[in-house]
């Protein structure tokens, strides 16, 4: 088990206040102007050095990230840093912990990667239905304000640095980087072309890296610390440690922070009280928020828990989102909820999305009760393929990997259903919605 | 596009709502607010002004407030936008109501995650006391809606009510809540079996010492 001193999120519980002082206590804004004294390239460098993989789900190098950033502004176009807390992905439940209960390691975090990547500002976009979550970040920014944390000269550094938060109004969609650009400006969220890459022309055409709070929020204890220090944790290519977020059937939901790679079996029974009715009732886990596909039981035991281990098993670590299935679970609902989930969420802006993700929908729920025909498992696994990879962003992939890896796992379910219900006779074929 | 909002008629909506102005206080936000943007920049306002106005259109029939034109031409006016832009906007976010709710608004996550929580059970609870998606009991109390993923899933399943979550439910809980707030009386948000937040049922696996002392780690970090 990763030793208390070494997690970096000591509040995560909220046993102790949210609040200045207490942070300060614990260690937050301990004299983050010798921090920033270190140098912006320097700072890049050590994050660089740290392995750190951005935390929001694409696993992108943070260090990598922030260097694309113009040194200098030969326009006269300000930079901006906008993070990402529109945490929505079915299972992901860590930002909200670090909101609301250690906000000043986010707050000090923007203040380091912004000066980092040379930003005037940072705009804070938290997901509307956060609501108490937001409440106790604006309140943690004004004290930030009130002490000079933040602001003009902030923390004395003679650097003026701004944080903003701004809250969503409830779609999920809004998580991906150019439409939480677009949501910030004040418009539907539908996300934009690339390239141009946001940071070429991000938020008001301006030069802007988006980042997870979490990836902002390890930033300064990686920089107390050292990059050594981060990097001993976790296999080569996927270093640190990671809040887990673990939910579904296992005896004692939680989130906790480990040390990256750690294996599921052992971080379940450290952290979780074991699978509800044992490991022998395990029947498949979604390891990395709803957008990944499932894993069957007897591949996800003993696998490390971390980017390139869940790539291994055909899913992947996503925000660390563990979705745990035991064998009571009706795995075709599940999946098929899923589908209604990003079907209800696509913004309707690409045709293979807007419409294949009803259309899936539809089909999974004809999946769910046996009322199909046997060939239009085939039929589906084609019409995912159609979606994946034709949309401008990931929403169209994330609604057909669920789909695909309940085909690839759970056909012989699938098909059961299927002879169960009609003997495999084809059933009326109906139009679109 | 079954369960699609009935707006109301728009007549009578410009009768009520046409006058719509910020009261003072909302003002002072609104200021506020507009002034985390840059000065050229006002569009960026459009949500948060909305979610303000659909607040004081709440306060004013003492339900969780909708969206009438009247009040969306308003907000559009004040940040120098055609009506379409910040209509689009209100209709393409699922916080903003097109049409009245409730005192209550019951939102019951049914994503996966709280799916296999049970949320089956919490839905089930509202049903028995009256509710149905979609619609407003006749008592204007309750307006019951199935959201997605309200990001609580540690504490699967849950319910949002106004402001606050609901979480760690089961039937029996959440008709207790729903009663409760039937009869007026006050209610505890946050997890309904006393559990600390995310933390593992039957306390922390972990950082033991954070339960009672606001404990500093950085003296160990050396050893």
């Amino acid at each position: 088990m990763l030793a208390d001193k070494d997690r970096i999120f000591t509040n995560v519980y909220g046993f102790q206040p949210w609040t200045l002082d207490a942070a300060i206590k614990r260690g937050d804004w301990d004299n983050t102007k010798d921090l920033m004294a270190l140098g912006q390239d320097a700072i890049i460098d050590v994050i660089k050095a740290s392995g750190l993989r951005g935390r929001g789900g694409a696993g992108f190098p943070t260090g990598m990230k922030w260097s694309f950033m113009p040194k200098e502004s030969k326009d006269g176009r300000p930079s901006f840093l906008v993070i990402n807390a529109d945490e929505s992905e079915p299972g992901s439940c860590k930002d909200r912990e670090i909101i609301r209960h250690d906000p000043h390691k986010l707050i000090e975090g923007a203040l380091i990667a912004g000066y980092a990547m040379r930003a005037r500002a940072a705009y804070i976009y938290i997901r509307g239905e956060y609501i108490r979550e937001a409440e106790v970040l604006f309140a943690a920014i004004a004290e930030a304000y009130d002490r000079g944390l933040i602001g003009k000269n902030a923390c004395g550094s003679g650097y003026d640095f701004d944080v903003y938060c701004h809250r969503g109004a409830g779609a999920y969609i809004c998580g991906e980087e150019t439409a939480m650009l677009e949501s910030l400006e004040g418009k539907k969220g539908q996300p934009r072309l690339k390239p141009p890459f946001p940071a070429g022309a991000g938020l008001y055409g301006c030069p802007t890296t988006v980042n997870n709070v979490e990836s902002i929020a390890v930033a300064p204890t990686i920089l107390r610390r050292g990059a050594e220090w981060f990097s001993s944790f976790g296999a080569e290519g996927n270093k640190g440690t990671k809040l887990f977020q673990i939910s579904g059937h296992v005896n004692k939901p939680c989130v906790v922070e480990e040390a990256m790679s750690i294996p599921f079996r052992q971080l379940i029974e450290e952290h979780c009280g074991g699978i509800r009715g044992g490991w022998d009732n395990l029947l498949a886990v979604i390891p990395g928020g709803s957008s990944v596909p499932l894993v069957p039981a007897a591949e996800i035991m003993d696998c490390p828990m971390d980017f390139d281990g869940l790539k291994k098993v055909g899913s992947g670590l996503g925000t660390a989102a563990i979705i745990v299935m035991d064998k009571s679970t009706d795995i075709v609902r599940a999946i098929s909820r899923l589908s209604y989930f990003y079907k209800h969420e696509s913004c309707g802006q690409c045709t293979p999305c807007r419409e294949g993700t009803g259309w899936m929908w539809r089909v999974m729920e004809r999946m769910r009760t046996g009322d199909a025909d046997i060939s239009e498992i085939d039929t589906l696994y084609q019409v995912t393929k159609q979606v994946e990879g034709h949309t401008i962003c990931a929403l169209g992939d994330a609604a057909a990997w669920p789909i695909q890896g309940l085909i690839k796992h759970f056909r012989p379910e699938m098909e059961r259903r299927i002879n169960q219900k009609n003997g495999g006779a084809a059933p009326m074929m109906e139009a679109a919605e | 596009m079954a369960d699609a909002p009935k707006i109301p008629d728009e007549a009578e909506t410009r009768a009520r709502w046409g006058d719509f102005a910020w009261t003072e206080e909302n003002a002072r936000k609104a200021k506020e607010v507009l002034s985390r943007y840059p000065e050229n920049r006002k569009q960026s306002a459009s949500i948060p002004l909305l979610d303000l106005a659909q607040r004081q259109v709440g306060a004013d029939t003492q339900t969780q407030g909708w969206l009438p034109v009247p009040v969306i031409e308003y907000v559009a006016r004040q940040i120098e936008v055609p009506y379409m832009r910040v209509y689009e906007v209100a209709t393409f976010y699922t916080m903003f109501n097109m049409a009245p709710v409730g005192k209550y608004h019951v939102q019951v996550c049914g994503t996966t995650p709280c799916l296999l929580g049970g949320s089956d059970d919490v839905m089930a609870a509202c049903k028995n006391k009256g509710l149905s998606k979609g619609h407003t009991t006749p008592d204007g109390l309750f307006t019951l809606t199935e959201v997605e993923c309200l990001g609580a899933c540690a504490n699967a399943p849950m319910v949002q009510i106004n402001d606050d979550n609901f979480e760690d439910l089961d039937y029996d809980r959440t008709t207790a809540i729903l009663e409760a707030l039937a009869e007026g009386k006050a209610v505890t948000p946050g997890s309904q079996t006393g559990r600390r937040d995310s933390c593992a049922i039957g306390g922390p696996t972990n950082l033991k010492e954070m339960v009672d002392d606001n404990h500093d780690y950085r003296g160990e970090w050396a050893s």
